[in-house]
């Protein structure tokens, strides 16, 4: 999507001022508890991202903000104004459906101009904005088209065109990208974070793809069973997950599970030296942080063990190996590509990347 | 897939009954329209003379007019009931929806007939409404305009023809995708304007399939006018009734079944060429 210079922001990822507040907001659809009690502050010109399995409430969540729903308890703030009890017309917000939603029975034009026409806009100013828009997201030759004569990546382009036109505070985006094949997808997300850098509007996107979270977002809020488990930068969620779950659901772990006794950590055959209070432990130990030992010593910082290969994938520009370390305990390792491995292999990692979890 | 002899056996039931039953009779009333009667006898003297008569005497372009002016005032008034209704269930009912759409269709189950005496009981001098009229000290005497006027047609066919609107207007707005009215709302829309500019244009196909019910279903009736509609509610259909019984001039008869059967045509015609317009899928 090209260059729309003109009202350029570079948002910065440190969270400044909040835009959306969202309060101890709860759902519950009968008896069904879908939120439970979440805060969460967005700064404005963040790209934010709600990441969960389906079923953990995020696109409930952002039905709240776009006001299709009444949450159960809490408030939606927006600027200094309280959000939720204001109907969904009346909200700066706009949304991009998940499966488009565009007027079957307007052309891709009208359907842009939707927003525009429905709060009486001028038409000279309709006019320009709408063909803003549509250059916006490259569609511009596709105006007087009805939507059912496009592919899905474009309907898409012509939903994003449809809500940026009304220049939203915040833009919500419900699992956009869900219903486009892997390359166009992997394309729309590349244009979607620069389209989201120039117009420097807060982004609240919606998915269920832990890589597409982190590929978009300057930070992620992971969400369990309607309930916050963490919120932070991808970089720090997968280098710090909080729990067992986040390390889990964000990349590949290997959860080790163990105690520790007298400032000595144990999982396993597994020891390293820990200065922490006696008691079961979980830790978090990436595939990627394991590497293989060509030989020589290890240093103070490091855990040397010996395992031996049960099974090599090659993955192109890595290689996931599973590795036996004996008495039953399996380790996942990625390394460089190697070539084939097989027997008993040293193998080393940093007692830093040993995360440890809560439950 | 299917071999041919299969086809043929499969179609041809439904082929001969449709011929047997449909185009031979219509064959015949066209060839009908053009023979005359004399002296109490059908001749198959191939003539104009029907067509000429039906277009000459006044008579017979006043009732079909009337007929025409009954099932428009039908079609208004079952779709100014029917749409509110549909809308109303469609959108609004919750979790009544499916005890309300069988309310509504439960009156088709009963018989035409019996709806019709219904409504004689209802709306006679000695009616329902006429009594309650006089107990409420409105009226000191029956009000007579209530039976036997085109209003009684209007009302009864109405009445009749509303779930035949109802039908078809719901089923388009059952089907119109819900992220389409967010989508709306969340661009702005008020619910006025939601309904203008997206629930009402996507249910046009339901709305003119309902009216196209309505309006041929009634230009046909001529029970409703012989239960409740008196003279001045007489239908084109009691006239060609009456031209083939008790006047025995089937070949008038045939000619104005034949001008009925063109206005139908041409109807249904463009009725269908309007849906395919404004259907979207």
């Amino acid at each position: 999507m090209s260059s729309v210079g003109a009202n350029s922001l570079h948002p910065s990822h440190t969270p400044t001022t909040a835009l959306l507040e969202i309060r101890g907001v709860s759902k519950c659809f009968g008896r069904r508890d879908v939120l439970k009690g979440v805060s969460l502050s967005i700064a404005s010109g963040e790209f934010l991202t709600l990441l969960g399995e389906s079923g953990s409430g995020k696109t409930t969540l952002l039905r709240l903000i776009a006001g299709f729903e009444q949450p159960s308890a809490g408030e939606i703030w927006m600027g200094g104004e309280r959000l939720d009890t204001l109907p969904p017309y009346k909200r700066r917000v706009n949304t991009v459906f998940q499966h488009y939603a565009l007027f079957p029975h307007l052309s891709v034009r009208d359907n842009v101009a939707y927003g525009l026409r429905v709060k009486n806009t001028p038409a000279a100013e309709i006019g320009d904005r709408v063909d803003q828009s549509l250059r916006m997201v490259k569609m511009e030759e596709f105006a007087a088209s009805r939507p059912s004569k496009l592919s899905g990546g474009q309907q898409q382009r012509v939903a994003l065109a449809r809500a940026l036109v009304n220049r939203p505070q915040l833009l919500l985006l419900d699992e956009p990208l869900s219903a486009l094949d892997a390359n166009l997808r992997k394309q729309m997300q590349g244009e979607l974070k620069s389209l989201q850098r120039e117009l420097g509007i807060t982004f609240l996107f919606v998915t269920h793809d832990q890589e597409e979270a982190m590929a978009l977002s300057d930070r992620i809020a992971l969400l369990r069973d309607g309930a916050l488990e963490q919120v932070a930068t991808a970089r720090e969620i997968y280098a710090h997950p909080a729990t067992a779950y986040t390390a889990q659901f964000i990349g590949q772990t290997n959860l080790l599970q163990g105690e520790i006794r007298g400032s000595i950590a144990t999982c396993g055959v597994l020891r390293w030296p820990l200065d922490a209070p006696d008691g079961l432990a979980i830790f978090s130990l990436r595939p990627e942080a394991i590497r293989l030992c060509a030989g020589g010593g290890r240093q103070a910082t490091e855990v040397k063990f010996r395992a031996s290969i049960r099974q090599q994938l090659y993955g192109g520009s890595s290689e996931l190996l599973e590795v036996d370390c004996g008495a039953g305990q399996f380790l996942r390792v990625r390394i460089p590509v190697h070539g084939p491995l097989s027997g008993e292999h040293d193998f080393v990692f940093s007692i830093a990347d040993a995360v440890r979890v809560q439950e | 897939m299917f071999s041919r002899a299969y086809k043929t056996l499969v179609s041809l039931p439904p082929l001969l009954w449709v011929g047997l039953f449909l185009l031979l009779p219509y064959a015949l009333m066209f060839a009908h329209s053009f023979w005359a009667v004399k002296d109490g006898l059908l001749v198959h003297q191939w003539n104009l003379d029907n067509y000429h008569t039906l277009f000459a005497k006044p008579v017979y372009i006043e009732v079909l007019l009337r007929t025409m002016r009954i099932a428009a005032s039908v079609t208004f008034c079952s779709l100014l009931l029917g749409y509110p209704l549909a809308y109303y269930l469609s959108f609004h009912s919750g979790g009544r929806k499916e005890l309300l759409y069988q309310l509504v269709v439960v009156p088709l189950w009963v018989s035409y007939l019996v709806r019709g005496y219904a409504w004689k009981t209802i709306l006679g001098s000695e009616g329902v409404l006429n009594s309650f009229l006089q107990y409420l000290h409105l009226t000191h005497e029956p009000v007579s305009f209530l039976l036997y006027s085109p209003f009684a047609v209007v009302l009864m066919l109405t009445h009749i023809y509303t779930p035949f609107v109802f039908l078809p207007i719901y089923a388009a707005l059952e089907h119109i995708p819900r992220p389409l009215v967010e989508a709306s709302q969340d661009l702005g829309a008020s619910s006025t304007q939601t309904f203008l500019r997206v629930i009402l244009p996507l249910s046009l196909p339901g709305l003119i399939a309902g009216a196209t019910f309505a309006f041929v279903l009634s230009l046909g009736d001529f029970l409703a006018p012989l239960l409740v509609g008196g003279a001045s509610g007489t239908m084109i259909a009691n006239v060609v009734q009456s031209l083939f019984g008790a006047a025995y001039d089937w070949p008038l008869g045939a000619a104005i079944s034949v001008c009925i059967l063109f206005v139908v045509i041409s109807l249904l015609f463009l009725t269908e060429r309007l849906e395919k317009r404004w259907s979207f899928k």
